[in-house]
């Protein structure tokens, strides 16, 4: 689960990170009132789920209260697209509204899941406010990595050494001794996969702040946080997986496929997504309905697929364990039903039930051919498609 | 140890809910040895009428020595299930609990070190010994067949893909291993092969990864340096897009190295028979055996 940047920079301030005075603002009479407050340039910050803002025009800097009014007019209620929201429109219902800072140096810091070493680590880079997978491919000598053994959490010898590279003030240096040490504490309390400031700004005055802040929490670690739940903007999810969520399927979008794909199991699902290569198109999302999915998630599964308009054709593969093909059968029957729509069906059964399950389907008034495997599944497609 | 050539094969299974109890009878239907359950409010009853169900770990090894561990135990208790069997120094423990939080695996994982304990999963089907009638895990029974191809897989639905097709064209398994899908597991590609390569009822290694992490690389340059056996390999993913995790919480593109084709590239080279689908394992198992 990702937080908004105004939400991680509550958890910080209660950390004792220190940020920028700030607010987060629905209204841009709220964002005026608070410009007013800040009494000089503020920066106002569109709260979206995706990373590149600022090139995206997502980040304005503003000179005072009036003009600060004028941005958040222009940015609530749009969309914004940036380098790495992956074509998505992320609605802005909330902007930031926060004090303008000096800034003489600027750091990169993170803590996340190395799944290499499988262990926490800490990052920290002196380009700060780059794009840290460029810095990493670039020049990987200005990042420090510490890896944190944890049962034991960061040793502050080994901050001490990170920090003694850099060759700061002492007054800096003691500042960001316990910024990594409390972000630390809040990756390890809150579950987090990922906590980055990027960047970390050391003001003229020699103040270390934390100007920008993510936050990604470990969704299989939400029962122990459930103060957290109240957090998740669902505004920010793509309606379709959001609805598929509500019915514990793992569904997601995908762009500029037409194969809608129906699967149990994640492996099979993928394999399934890969086969429409072969049919000379592309998959329109991944959906894996779960080992022992009920008649009602099948039928949700198949009205998500066929309600998306990139659909030109459904590939169902389903292997039949604890899932029994003719209760999916079912399912598939009732959403086409209730769906309203003739989208052709290519259909692979297999295991518990699959006789029956292609008797029910061939009486039904779907229009559906049937294929023993994947392979000759891609050639149904390729036919039905029209693909030479 | 190599939980191919373990000489006694008793298992205790943790966790009798719903799902646990049920996978139980099928592997006792297989033919495995359960020697004992662990279930905190099922203790001092009998599970199918005569395997005896204790509070906790220690009791039922003291009981019952088992040498395996099953785990259906939930996520937010199965972290704590693993260090239990760990403790009890259980060889050999398969967890097939999906949805275990990251903090908590890393932890596991950290704690594993230096112990002689092998963990495979979790989120994993586990593994399953044909010819000794072993089932430890999900892996339906009745598709498998006793053989001389080694099966190892992240996906549980890509485990059961291959072994139908196999057992279809009469190729037989010496043993199938489900390794899980998460980011953070107990056992590698590179420690199911090195068994594989050691293990003399092995004649051929089936081997399915998918997008995520670099584990698929890592096996490419042990099956490089140090295998003789020859080896098969799918790779799915090729069609997902980069940092949205496909179902599994470990397939998620994170950059280049994490990508099928980076994959695919690297067993290419190290002289792995590739299979552009999972479904043309069998058939390219086939063509390998023949030319053998």
């Amino acid at each position: 689960m990702q937080l908004h940047e105004y939400q991680a920079k509550n958890i910080l301030n209660e950390h004792n990170v220190p940020i920028p005075f700030g607010k987060v603002a629905s209204s841009d009479l709220e964002c005026e009132e608070i410009a007013k407050s800040i009494n000089g340039r503020s920066v106002i910050k569109a709260q979206v789920h995706a990373g590149g803002r600022g090139k995206a025009g997502g980040i304005k800097v503003t000179e005072g209260p009036e003009e600060a009014k004028k941005v958040a007019q222009e940015m609530l209620g749009s969309t914004l697209k940036t380098f790495q929201s992956g074509g998505t429109e992320f609605p802005i219902n909330k902007v930031y509204v926060e004090e303008a800072s000096d800034i003489s140096r600027e750091f990169y810091l993170a803590v996340t899941m190395d799944f290499d070493e499988k262990c926490p680590v800490i990052i920290f880079s002196t380009e700060g406010g780059m794009n840290i997978e460029e810095v990493a491919e670039k020049t990987p000598e200005k990042i420090i990595k510490i890896h944190v053994n944890p049962l034991i959490g960061p040793s502050p010898y080994k901050i001490r050494n990170l920090l003694s590279l850099l060759k700061l003030e002492k007054k800096v240096s003691q500042q960001i001794f316990s910024i990594i040490q409390n972000l630390y504490e809040i990756f390890n309390s809150l579950d987090c996969t990922l906590i980055e400031i990027n960047p970390l700004a050391v003001t003229k005055k020699e103040k270390a702040l934390a100007l920008d802040a993510k936050i990604t929490i470990d969704d299989d670690s939400i029962f122990r946080h459930s103060d957290l739940e109240d957090l998740f903007d669902k505004t920010q999810m793509n309606q379709a997986e959001l609805k598929a969520l509500s019915s514990d399927l793992a569904y997601i979008k995908l762009d500029g496929g037409k194969v809608g794909c129906m699967v149990n199991g994640a492996g099979l699902a993928m394999a399934t997504m890969d086969i429409t290569i072969k049919a000379g198109t592309a998959p329109a999302n991944f959906l894996d309905v779960g080992g022992s999915a009920s008649e009602e998630r099948i039928e949700e599964a198949y009205k998500i697929i066929a309600s998306d308009r990139d659909v030109e054709i459904i590939l169902v593969n389903l292997f039949g364990g604890i899932l029994r093909c003719d209760v999916a059968a079912k399912g598939i029957i009732n959403g086409f039903k209730e769906s309203n729509n003739s989208i052709p069906m290519v259909v692979v059964l297999r295991g518990t039930n699959s006789n029956d399950a292609k008797l029910l389907l061939e009486k039904s008034a779907l229009d559906i051919s049937f294929a023993e495997d994947l392979p000759s599944a891609a050639l149904e497609i390729r036919n039905k498609l029209g693909i030479s | 140890m190599s939980l191919l050539n373990k000489n006694s094969n008793k298992v205790l299974i943790q966790g009798l809910g719903r799902d646990g109890s049920f996978q139980a009878e099928r592997c006792i239907e297989f033919g495995t040895n359960i020697v004992s359950g662990v279930h905190p409010t099922k203790a001092g009853e009998k599970f199918k009428q005569d395997i005896p169900i204790f509070g906790s770990v220690n009791e039922a090894v003291s009981e019952t020595s088992p040498d395996i561990g099953l785990i259906f135990v939930p996520a937010p208790f199965a972290a704590d299930a693993i260090i239990e069997q760990i403790d009890a120094n259980i060889s050999v423990i398969v967890c097939v609990t999906e949805g275990i939080p990251i903090a908590d695996m890393v932890k596991v994982n950290e704690y594993l070190k230096g112990k002689m304990t092998r963990l495979i999963g979790p989120n994993c089907p586990g593994y399953l010994i044909p010819e000794k009638k072993l089932k430890v895990g999900i892996i339906p029974g009745s598709i498998v067949k006793p053989g001389n191809v080694g099966v190892v897989s992240r996906s549980g639905t890509l485990t059961y893909e291959a072994i139908v097709q196999l057992t279809k064209l009469g190729i037989g398994q010496s043993a199938c291993v489900g390794i899980g899908g998460d980011p953070i597991n107990g056992t590698s590609f590179v420690d199911v092969i090195d068994m594989f390569e050691e293990d003399d009822n092995t004649e051929a290694i089936v081997m399915i990864g998918e997008i995520g992490g670099t584990k698929e690389q890592e096996a490419a340059e042990r099956i490089k340096n140090s295998v003789s056996k020859p080896v098969v390999a799918s790779i799915v993913g090729q069609t997902a897009p980069e940092g949205r995790r496909m179902g599994h919480a470990g397939a998620v593109i994170t950059g280049k190295s994490a990508l099928a084709s980076e994959k695919i590239n690297s067993l290419k080279d190290a002289g792995v028979v590739i299979a552009d689908s999972p479904t043309e394992i069998g058939q390219k198992v086939k063509e390998l055996l023949k030319i053998k």
